[in-house]
């Protein structure tokens, strides 16, 4: 009894103290606030922006608001997000498997290209790999053309677009009436499956029907596939699909980073499997591949998969290094926001507010994820 | 994944390698290990191959072609490295604002630092008056950077910047997040509901907002919510949002090291009539930091790598002064020199830390 | 006169420079029953772990169903296919239920289509008698059970000979005696069997031959009655002395 009173008694005191403090810092900033003639609230989001966006996914003028600029700024961290992660995972994988080689050779030079990488802070290799593109690139009227159609210049990368003239949404349409189907006929299927015995051949074929479905609406609009190529105009190059030097440097640096750690995830991860299991289905008589692939994998994916989501996250919270090399995420454009309007307090709230989303998001999937692969066990 | 005939890859532990002549010795390791299959053999080539030309052009850039004693000019015109550079801005880079002929300070101190871990890395010698030594060192750093108290020249903090803030950044920032993180991590286990609700409201919102909105947080809000009149340096407010970012890290990694410990160790102590404080202290607390040593270490590592953010409030870090130093209009473009200059100095430090972890680790299984 | 299903001539292995195996030979029967036992460290789960190239030999000849198990593992996949293994530690598979457990390298091994596998599985699961666990995961088994589930898993590729390496070590002594029933069985079907154990009884209930290895040798090999009661070499019976008190 008294024991409870006194925890209560405690915790009541801890909580009077946060909110005392928290008051105080309430006030004071009030004070400071209204000192300075800045007015809080989110009304600023609705005034005209007044500046410009170097690179953006949607359009965006001057003339836009404070809160458009903050969706191009969200944008701008997607788009570098998911291209991230995705080379990133490409070199973890591919570094990852390299390092459990059985060459001496590959095995030490992954270990030290991973070991390099993670060593350094991501910020100097931003800077590193930007300084790289617009100091060593040449101008655009020198600009290197490794295939006819492609610029590098100092002014980033240029590509040929590609000009479908698809519906797109007929297109996802149909991929979308094709999984339909599927799904219905699972069940058949897997009967067929079952009683005929397993055969890879017959799955592969099965799987390539979405991927028909999406096609068709584009091939029966005429199948155009025109490249509108970048061309060499004046000071520019036009048309075509470009990338930013910062874009680039954001890219290349976040990817290589992320990857590296992502590289030592996969290796720890196949290697957390107890050997038992390599004994007994290699004693069954599956072939190295099959043990890998049946056994090895889905397993360590328990490891691998927690680890890898926290990369991402990591990942996404590292784009925010953009504000260093003037690309347009959404730290970025907030901290243009902050300095123009003063609003300080509700742009950083509004910041960390965004990444939490981001994070809890996270959370929740690992938390499904976990209860996942429980298999069986009591936690 | 499948051992050859060859048990071990060192040669010093395969009895049928040691059995053979020397040169035949390494010719069956150079086999098993590079040569195994032809697409092995391909493999090994293509990477000696692209290893050579690697060498080749390091050791022509750095060394061969490098331009040592010279002006920008000659710089430019040779295919080198630009050495002259760095050795020109070296003190800029590494020292920051400080005043040329108050170098020595800094310079000394860091000499007694590196002393100071070289002692400290024994595991025989951590104990209390290692603690207090290295608090002295920390009061002594304040006062001799600063001067003003035992009469030498003043150099105020705004002044002080490159390596010496780095490691300042770093050194307190370790010292306090891990104390930190060791008392939110408790509070998350704490059956209060308060104590854990605020530890886990502390612990999951800061690890899920980027580092750089802590900064700016530090650096444009905080003054907002200090008093009238009460100012913080900028580089204090730094080290604490610093201080605080890691803390959230260091508390996950504790409590990951407090959930390895079984229950028999706390019920085993508390039959033997210890309370709560004591057996966190003497039993539950060592054993559990010793698991997680090396996601320890990982998280000190990634607080001295982000220390290079403090950059972007424009505060004088080794990336600060590295950065500034390319702006000199006489020395204009070699940022390549001086990215892989400071990107040295940082690998030194991580990886040194990193070893140090695994030696500590292996320490601690074999005991 | 038959030739062996098994014959190991003049076999060593080494651990880097540890001397692990001296000499093996070895001759089994098809059908016989043998029992291996002996101190830790002696090499027995080695030898076990040999036969089907879990292990690699240096020297000497391993001679399995009529194929040459090479130094490098030449016909080791053949090999496999009819050697069965039952592990200390079970192993089985904590991501799959039960029945895939057993289905698993039928299928994809033997390419036998699935419906097939299943009702060959349900059989044997049947065999060690733990027919109403079909869809249940490892972890929600006992020892116990999960080591008759290793047996079926193994016996499902229907292999001619099965090779035990300490299977009821790891397990609480009231589950031992399920296990050794389930072994009991199998050898009154006619598999042969190479057991690493210390289970004294069993030996003396279904073994042909008793095997008892020292420091890598094999020291002894008598039939039970023999073996038991009038060993020849004194460490066999040191051994017995500390085991059968």
């Amino acid at each position: 009894m008294i024991l409870t009173a006194k925890r209560n008694l405690l915790q009541g005191i801890v909580l009077l103290l946060i909110i005392i403090i928290l008051g105080l810092l309430f006030l004071n900033a009030k004070n400071n606030l209204s000192q300075q003639g800045i007015q809080s609230g989110f009304h600023f989001l609705g005034l005209e922006s007044g500046f410009e966006v170097s690179e953006s996914v949607i359009d965006f003028t001057p003339r836009d608001t404070y809160f458009t600029a903050l969706l191009v700024g969200i944008l701008g961290t997607l788009k570098v997000s998911l291209v991230g992660v995705l080379f990133a995972l490409i070199i973890g994988v591919f570094v990852g498997l390299m390092r459990l080689s059985e060459n001496w050779l590959l095995a030490k030079l992954s270990l030290s290209f991973i070991e390099i990488i993670r060593n350094i802070p991501l910020l100097l290799q931003l800077f590193f790999w930007y300084a790289l593109f617009t100091e060593f690139l040449p101008s655009v009227r020198n600009s290197l053309r490794p295939f006819s159609n492609v610029f590098l210049n100092n002014r980033g990368l240029f590509l040929p677009a590609v000009e479908l003239g698809a519906r797109w949404d007929l297109m996802f349409l149909s991929l979308a009436l094709s999984l339909v189907v599927l799904f219905f006929y699972r069940k058949k299927w897997q009967k067929i499956k079952n009683d005929l015995g397993v055969d890879w051949r017959f799955k592969k074929y099965i799987l390539c029907l979405p991927l028909v479905m999406f096609l068709l609406p584009w091939v029966f609009s005429g199948a155009k596939f025109d490249f509108i190529l970048p061309k060499h105009i004046g000071f520019n190059i036009v048309d075509g699909i470009s990338a930013s030097p910062e874009f680039i440097g954001l890219l290349l640096g976040l990817s290589l980073y992320t990857g590296a750690f992502m590289a030592e995830i996969i290796r720890s991860g196949i290697l957390s499997v107890h050997k038992g299991q390599w004994e007994a289905a290699k004693s069954l008589g599956l072939s190295r591949t099959q043990v890998l692939f049946k056994v090895v994998i889905p397993q360590s994916l328990r490891v691998i998969i927690p680890a890898m989501t926290s990369q991402i996250l990591n990942l996404i919270k590292n784009s925010s290094l953009a504000v260093a090399i003037a690309y347009p995420d959404f730290v970025s454009v907030a901290n243009t926001i902050l300095n123009q309007t003063g609003q300080a307090i509700e742009v950083i709230g509004i910041i960390m507010a965004v990444y939490l989303i981001f994070s809890l998001s996270t959370s929740f999937f690992m938390n499904w994820y976990n209860r996942k692969v429980l298999w069986g066990q009591v936690k | 994944m499948g051992a050859g005939q060859v048990k071990s890859i060192k040669i010093s532990k395969n009895p049928e390698l040691l059995a053979l002549p020397y040169l035949k010795r390494y010719h069956v390791w150079l086999k098993k290990n590079l040569f195994a299959t032809p697409i092995d053999t391909l493999m090994s080539i293509t990477i000696i191959f692209i290893l050579w030309k690697m060498t080749s052009f390091l050791w022509d850039w750095l060394l061969t072609s490098a331009v040592w004693v010279g002006t920008a000019e000659n710089c430019r015109q040779a295919q080198g490295a630009c050495i002259a550079f760095l050795l020109e801005k070296a003190p800029f880079i590494l020292f920051g604002f400080y005043p040329q002929e108050s170098i020595w300070r800094p310079l000394l101190l860091f000499c007694f630092f590196i002393l100071l871990i070289a002692f400290s890395k024994k595991r025989e010698r951590w104990n209390l008056n290692l603690g207090i030594f290295w608090c002295a060192f920390l009061a002594l750093f304040f006062i001799f950077m600063d001067g003003s108290f035992i009469g030498l020249k003043r150099v105020g903090i705004e002044k002080w910047g490159g390596l010496p803030l780095t490691l300042m950044l770093a050194v307190l920032g370790i010292g306090f997040s891990y104390p930190l993180g060791i008392a939110l991590a408790l509070g998350r286990k704490s059956k209060l509901p308060v104590l854990k609700g605020l530890s886990i409201i502390y612990i999951e919102s800061i690890r899920g907002v980027p580092l750089i909105s802590l900064l700016f947080m530090s650096s444009v809000m905080m003054p907002l919510f200090l008093p009238e009149g009460v100012t913080l340096h900028k580089l204090l407010r730094a080290q604490l949002a610093i201080i605080f970012f890691s803390s959230a890290y260091m508390a996950e990694v504790v409590r990951g090291g407090l959930e390895a410990i079984p229950q028999g160790q706390w019920e085993a102590a508390r039959a033997l009539g210890l309370n709560k404080m004591r057996i966190l202290q003497l039993v539950v607390l060592p054993q559990a930091l010793r698991v997680v040593i090396a996601p320890t270490v990982n998280t000190f590592i990634g607080l001295f790598k982000d220390t290079s953010l403090v950059i972007i409030i424009a505060l004088f870090d080794l990336m600060y002064t590295a950065k500034a130093s390319l702006k000199d209009p006489e020395w204009l473009g070699f940022s390549v020199e001086a990215y892989m200059f400071v990107a040295l100095i940082y690998f030194v430090f991580c990886f040194s830390m990193s070893k140090y972890s695994r030696r500590l680790e292996r320490e601690m299984s074999k005991g | 006169m038959t030739t062996p299903i098994i014959e190991i001539s003049e076999m060593h292995k080494w651990f880097d420079d540890f001397h692990v195996l001296k000499d093996i030979n070895l001759k089994i029967d098809k059908g016989e029953k043998i029992v291996i036992c002996g101190p830790s460290g002696s090499g027995k789960s080695t030898l076990v772990r040999c036969l089907n190239n879990l292990e690699k030999y240096q020297s000497g000849k391993i001679i399995v169903n009529g194929h040459l198990l090479g130094k490098r593992g030449q016909n080791v996949e053949l090999i496999r296919k009819e050697v069965g293994m039952v592990f200390q530690n079970f192993n089985l598979f904590p991501h799959k239920n039960i029945l895939d457990n057993l289905t698993l390298a039928p299928i994809w091994v033997r390419n036998m289509p699935k419906k097939e596998a299943e009702e060959r599985a349900m059989e044997y699961l049947s065999l060690v008698k733990i027919d109403d666990q079909t869809y249940k995961f490892p972890a929600q088994l006992s020892g116990g059970q999960q080591q008759r589930v290793a047996i079926a898993r193994a016996l499902c590729m229907q292999p001619k000979i099965m090779l035990f390496d300490e299977p009821t070590s790891a397990l609480d002594p009231e589950m031992v005696k399920e296990v050794l029933d389930v072994m009991e069985d199998l050898a009154a079907k006619g598999m042969t069997m190479l057991v690493v154990s210390h289970e004294m009884g069993f030996a003396k209930q279904i073994a042909d031959k008793v095997l008892f290895m020292d420091e890598g040798r094999i020291l002894e090999s008598a039939v039970p009655e023999l073996f038991f009661k009038c060993p020849k070499h004194a460490r066999t019976k040191e051994f017995l002395a500390q085991v059968l008190h």
